[in-house]
């Protein structure tokens, strides 16, 4: 019997190995492509944001730029509103950040307090939110009604917390020993000095978490810009420019007579820029500041998604 | 004698007796600044709209004030269903969500198997950043380089023309054809996000544990049945929650991609709900027809995601015993 088993063993060994090794071929190959899949259109973008506008109309740009120049960035960062946009998008990513983060750790830190009497109502009304919402004109009119439309505020004010972070939030105090809290207590700091010098520094990986949320989700928004401040164009940001940009090149898409007049006014007067120039262009100023970011933070919006992915 | 029953009733008037829920309060009063604001801004920016729902009910005229609103019963509701666009944009929102449900779910758990075979420590965080990138930048950003990619000088037309399919001078205008829409919405839905989702299922599968593939490997089990009859299996409960809860999201097809990729060639299969209420309120000012769509969509959503959750709970519970 054991003989038995043994030669059957070394049989499936063998040819497990020879599979072994097809199969990780097959699957190392696979994922390179799906990697080039993903970063393609990235690069084909960059590719032509680098190259001149008027060879890019010739096409066949792919991987590198044909005759290369700084051009296109030249002209987007000479545009004043291009400009003001962008430093409107730093700002609303930084400031929406940093109070985002605070209000929901403040929030998140009273309801973790077990003996808090409205910790239940509180939870509750906040977990409420989730299932349902008003829907888009009641929340316009309710803007319109606050006089905030044309406001910076409108950027900050309405989705100051999101249930998801005071989830994540909540769970990762509930998971720090009590004991920490108590000998504060014992020596005689208040509910708010324990948040702010004990709780704080210590939830520093999940608050890491909520900001880089955050300041994803502020600097990506658009629609809030569009649906508020269209005609305030000292508020724009330059996801909304780009938005603008795109609707445009929608709108010229239906008729393919009004591109090609586009791309002849382009021939015309050389070292001038074009509409697919300059939307690559913008394009990869709208997404390089994530880029940069986001994989140095994988570490901690991992371990985020998967606490909210429990919990939630 | 006397005094000793005086004095357990003292102590326990003060210490036994629980305090009183103000007085509490009054105690508490720091954590009770610390979060009555928020509740505060939390009633005003999500309980209140839900007050605008009256709207559904109304006439609605923005300048007058809400005592003066002619009430119009169900009036909207009714136009709602008869109305062809609105029951076309039903359509579409149900094909997307379902498509989107679908194709996220497949190639979500077959791009975490695959990963997970992945034993090169270093290739699999490559693989895994990389396709975290789609998923942090903007729909407008993805919008953009879906157009370019689908743009008849575009990469896909390009492509098509090198391998012969179709000739120069035919290129096919991708996002002009209403039939495409869906496919295309839903290959870009994958693109975006199919990284992303693979993490919850990634993290199950470190679960899993690791005596049960030793087994299976002597008992003669191949890669791919290894996969099969353990790390599926696996990762099953997880699977099936998710599922459940992505119901809840039926109606919720999603806004910006269908929006920012539609046009007017296309509108039939890209107009979603949202942009039917978009367009509807804000753009022709129909303020009540809108909420009407509006509401229909968060009551059914409702309905869909307390059941959802409640029978992933039970479904968890299950699990446990």
């Amino acid at each position: 019997m054991p003989a038995a088993t043994t030669t059957k063993k070394s049989i499936f060994r063998r040819n497990s190995s020879r599979e072994d090794k097809i199969f990780d071929i097959c699957n190392y190959t696979f994922l390179f492509v799906l990697m080039l899949i993903t970063l393609y259109p990235f690069v084909n973008t960059l590719a032509v944001s680098l190259n001149q506008a008027t060879d890019t109309i010739r096409g066949g740009i792919t991987l590198m730029p044909r005759v290369f120049t700084l051009d296109n960035y030249a002209y987007i960062f000479r545009e004043a509103s291009i400009m003001h946009a962008t430093m409107i998008s730093v700002l609303r990513s930084v400031i929406g950040t940093l109070l985002t983060v605070f209000c929901s750790a403040m929030v998140a830190y009273t309801m973790s307090r077990q003996e808090y009497v409205l910790r239940k109502f509180v939870t509750l009304a906040f977990i409420l939110t989730m299932y349902f919402n008003g829907g888009l004109i009641p929340n316009y009119l309710l803007i319109r009604e606050l006089d905030m439309i044309g406001t910076f505020s409108v950027y900050i004010v309405p989705g100051l917390i999101g249930v998801f972070n005071l989830i994540i939030i909540r769970s990762f105090i509930d998971g720090l020993p009590e004991s920490i809290i108590e000998s504060a207590r014992i020596d005689g700091a208040g509910e708010f000095t324990t948040f702010m010098r004990i709780i704080l520094p210590l939830c520093v990986p999940v608050l890491a978490t909520v900001a880089l949320f955050t300041a994803v989700y502020q600097w990506n928004s658009w629609f809030d810009v569009f649906l508020y401040n269209s005609s305030y164009p000292k508020l724009s940001t330059l996801q909304y420019e780009l938005q603008k940009i795109l609707q445009n090149s929608n709108a010229s898409m239906t008729s393919r007579t009004a591109t090609d007049a586009f791309a002849n006014a382009g021939n015309t007067a050389a070292n001038t820029v074009t509409p697919v120039s300059i939307r690559a262009t913008m394009t990869i100023v709208a997404s390089v500041p994530i880029i940069m970011v986001y994989p140095f933070l994988q570490k901690y919006f991992v371990k985020g998604m998967m606490v909210g992915g429990v919990k939630g | 004698m006397e005094k000793i029953p005086v004095g357990t009733s003292t102590i326990k008037a003060t210490a036994g007796k629980p305090a009183g829920f103000w007085t509490k309060l009054i105690r508490q009063r720091s954590l009770v600044y610390m979060s009555v604001p928020f509740l505060i801004w939390l009633f005003i920016f999500k309980y209140v709209p839900l007050w605008g729902w009256t709207i559904a009910f109304q006439d609605f005229k923005p300048a007058k004030g809400f005592l003066d609103q002619n009430w119009a019963g169900l009036k909207h509701f009714q136009f709602l269903f008869q109305d062809e666009r609105f029951l076309r944009v039903l359509r579409n929102t149900l094909a997307m969500s379902v498509i989107n449900l679908i194709l996220g779910f497949v190639t979500a758990i077959g791009l975490a198997l695959l990963l997970n075979e992945v034993r090169h420590i270093v290739y699999k965080r490559i693989v895994q950043t990389v396709s975290y990138l789609p998923h942090f930048i903007s729909w407008v950003v993805a919008a953009s380089l879906v157009q370019s990619t689908l743009s008849p000088d575009g990469t896909i037309n390009q492509l098509l023309i090198w391998s012969g399919v179709i000739d120069k001078g035919n290129e096919i205008l991708f996002l002009g054809i209403g039939e495409y829409f869906w496919g295309l919405f839903g290959a870009a839905s994958v693109w975006k996000d199919v990284g992303w989702n693979t993490i919850v299922y990634l993290a199950a599968m470190t679960m899993i544990d690791p005596a049960q593939y030793e087994a299976a490997e002597i008992d003669g089990a191949s890669r791919l049945q290894r996969i099969w009859y353990i790390t599926l299996p696996g990762i099953k409960p997880v699977i099936i929650v998710l599922l459940i809860m992505q119901i809840g999201y039926l109606l919720e097809a999603g806004f910006e991609p269908q929006y920012l990729l539609g046009n007017g060639l296309n509108i039939d299969y890209s107009e979603v709900i949202d942009i039917f209420v978009l367009k509807y309120g804000i753009a022709q000012g129909n303020f009540s027809l809108s909420v009407a769509a509006g509401m229909f969509k968060t009551v059914v959503s409702f309905i869909l995601l307390f059941g959802a959750n409640n029978l992933a709970k039970r479904m968890g519970e299950a699990r446990l015993f």
